[in-house]
């Protein structure tokens, strides 16, 4: 995974609230074999709206997306994370998330900003002419115009983005531990591996 | 001493590879079923992030969601093409992946072909004691043989796949008690439903399950297979039966099964399994086996459950305010009126099938009741779709599919087919199926299908007079003709 330190850049100035995963990816694109592509089918309804943000060209590949409360609820699929990562989004800020959206996030390097409604509703007027600023180890958003914004994360989920680690490569990164279980397991329940089929 | 536990907890305690300061423990992995649809993302994640599959031996590839159930073979033995471009890329993308990550794959026309959890116990690929994941909710079936079982997204499945592991914390423990003794028509789906109708679909969140109590011992490892198979239904993401010597027996001689000194092995440590006594769980559900009678459910949820012989619940009987607004929207979806009887809805389509009720048991039950009969004038499609080619080539040498054939059905290729619509199999909009899958959601068979989850047998008696019927009544007939 990429690490993630500071999103410099342009924001979708989105600002909808509770827009569930049925919104962000219809479900006849979880026919798919790629996480790659989703960005097409990304707010797919919405975008059939003229004027919509995600279609304009003043917004168009902007790393930051700033939405309303209760962010991805619905599904679990996690096809949503995967759509907008594929629309080039690092960093979605709203006042609230559904738990499982933003677990799914983190696991494809998508850090998830919650800031107070206040803050989110100012960031959303900057975003319409100017870029926001996002820095990961200071744990804060900024903005050219003197706004500071400071935000709380999961310790762990924190030390992952700045390392561009994900849960995989941390778990093989204890490979010794799980390489001494399974030889403990050999001894002690040898018939556990699946009999060979010819 | 050492402490009491549960079964759960001595499988859970066998799996810790490392425990975590805030609780979250690594936990082992020891069976993993990948299928077409949950696993194509987390092999190319594989593939870009140059990973291997760490334990090709202990995973299993059989594609089973949207394989179509019409034959895949023609007379010649050449491979006919899946219509659906999309089915077919999915299929395409398992048979790729799994050669080229070493992983051992039951093709699609392969005779063992079928849904992965009618696959992994008939293969003797689920064990007792193990812990089996699969990127699919109903995973919670192979609890039956005494695994910790449950459904996985593909993010997990791609974890499992390269490490063999899960970052998990430990749930709570249920036990769902049973005793006494089901009575004639009364079927373990009958006992599912009652459970799932009693304790509601959020019951088990958080929670898994252990099924205790005499009528889960006296049930066949079949009938634990469908009670497994819905603890996800009430919310509970496993379900888990204590191995017993009809595990051991169902077990012995399966081609991925230990054998000979290995076998005797195995069944030893499996007998130090089962919860001790006085074990303490979080939670306790007890249900009469006396009250359990044959089930139908009117709504779109799985805890919608009703007597057949009852009437449609009406909304404002709910004393949850969100639940009366749930149960009107259903009822409106159903195109059901409160106080109609059950016994009264006119169905058109009946579908044996699914992980739920697929397997040779569940076949012969519904025969037995279709033997000499035909589905009535008003069905417009009946369908069995056995739960793998080796329940198929089992009911055919007993002759069940002349059975269902003479009667009025089709008898189909192995898969998950109608039980959720992936695969051409649908039920059409605003029409009724009386079904022996496991989620009557809305737009579940089809957009805009009409689900009643019933037993195979409560299916069959749908079929012969084309409404939802109470099963007795066609084995009282039954019995007035022996006699």
């Amino acid at each position: 995974m990429d690490k993630l330190t500071t999103v410099d850049g342009r924001a979708y100035p989105f600002g909808m609230k509770n827009v569930d995963t049925d919104i962000v990816i219809p479900a006849h694109w979880l026919k798919t074999i790629s996480r790659n592509g989703l960005g097409k089918g990304a707010f797919e309804v919405l975008r059939k709206e003229p004027g919509n943000v995600f279609d304009d060209p003043d917004y168009a590949g902007s790393p930051i997306l700033i939405a309303g409360d209760n962010f991805g609820c619905g599904s679990s699929r996690e096809h949503a994370a995967w759509a907008l990562g594929d629309l080039g989004i690092k960093v979605v800020i709203a006042p609230s998330f559904s738990d499982i959206f933003s677990g799914n996030a983190f696991k494809n390097g998508i850090l998830t900003v919650v800031l107070p409604q206040e803050a989110v509703d100012r960031l959303l007027e900057v975003a319409k002419t100017d870029p926001i600023h996002v820095d990961l180890d200071a744990q804060t958003v900024t903005t050219q115009f003197q706004d500071r914004f400071a935000f709380e994360i999961d310790p762990f989920r924190k030390h992952c983005l700045l390392g561009g680690l994900d849960e995989i490569g941390l778990t093989l990164g204890e490979v010794d531990v799980i390489d001494s279980y399974e030889a403990t397991v050999a001894q002690d329940r040898p018939w556990i591996v699946p009999a060979a089929v010819a | 001493m050492v402490k009491s536990r549960t079964l759960y907890e001595k499988i859970w305690d066998a799996h810790v590879v490392e425990r975590r300061p805030d609780g979250t423990c690594l936990i082992y992995i020891d069976r993993h079923l990948v299928h077409e649809v949950t696993s194509p993302q987390a092999f190319e994640g594989l593939r870009l992030a140059g990973r291997k599959v760490r334990r090709p031996d202990l995973t299993l590839a059989v594609p089973d969601h949207n394989l179509p159930t019409t034959p895949r073979r023609d007379a010649d033995g050449k491979r006919i093409p899946i219509a659906d471009p999309e089915s077919a890329q999915q299929l395409a993308a398992l048979e790729r992946n799994a050669p080229e990550f070493g992983v051992r794959l039951i093709g699609d026309a392969d005779l063992e072909q079928g849904i992965v959890h009618v696959v992994g116990p008939e293969q003797g690929f689920t064990l007792p004691g193990t812990t089996l994941v699969c990127g699919d909710s109903h995973t919670s079936s192979h609890g039956a043989l005494g695994a910790l079982a449950f459904g996985i997204g593909t993010s997990e499945v791609e974890h499992v796949l390269a490490t063999q592991t899960l970052l998990l914390k430990q749930s709570k423990t249920m036990e769902v008690v049973v005793d006494g003794e089901l009575a004639p028509g009364v079927t373990p789906k009958d006992v599912a439903l009652a459970i799932c109708g009693r304790i509601g679909t959020a019951g088990g969140t958080g929670y898994v399950m252990e099924y205790r109590g005499s009528v889960f011992r006296d049930m066949s490892i079949e009938g634990r297979l469908t009670v497994a198979n819905m603890s996800i239904e009430a919310g509970a993401r496993s379900g888990l039966f204590a191995p017993d010597e009809k595990t051991f027996a169902y077990i012995e001689g399966r081609p991925m099964a230990p054998k000979g000194a290995d076998f005797d092995a195995a069944v030893a440590y499996w007998k130090t399994l089962a919860t001790d006594e006085g074990a303490v769980f979080d939670k306790t559900v007890v249900i009469d086996a006396a009250d359990i009678v044959p089930n139908v459910t009117w709504g779109t949820s799985p805890e919608d459950v009703v007597a057949v012989t009852g009437v449609v619940p009406d909304p404002s009987s709910f004393a949850d305010p969100s639940k009366q607004a749930a149960a009107q929207k259903s009822l409106d979806y159903m195109g059901l009126t409160a106080g109609q009887k059950m016994a009264d809805v006119a169905i058109e389509h009946v579908f044996i099938g699914s992980c739920t009720n697929s397997r040779i048991e569940d076949l012969r039950a519904a025969a037995s009741l279709l033997k000499g009969r035909h589905i009535a004038a008003g069905i417009k499609h009946a369908m069995v779709v056995p739960g793998s080619g080796l329940v198929k080539q089992m009911a055919e040498s007993e002759g069940l599919d002349r059975i269902f054939l003479d009667a009025g059905f089709e008898w189909r290729e192995p898969g998950c087919s109608a039980c959720l619509g992936m695969n051409p199999d649908k039920v059409p909009a605003g029409e009724r199926c009386a079904s022996t899958s496991n989620r009557n959601f809305m737009g579940r068979q089809g957009p805009g299908s009409r689900t009643h989850l019933v037993s195979p047998e409560m299916a069959a008696a749908a079929a012969i007079t084309g409404r939802l019927t109470d099963v007795r009544e066609l084995l009282k007939e039954e019995k007035g003709l022996v006699a």
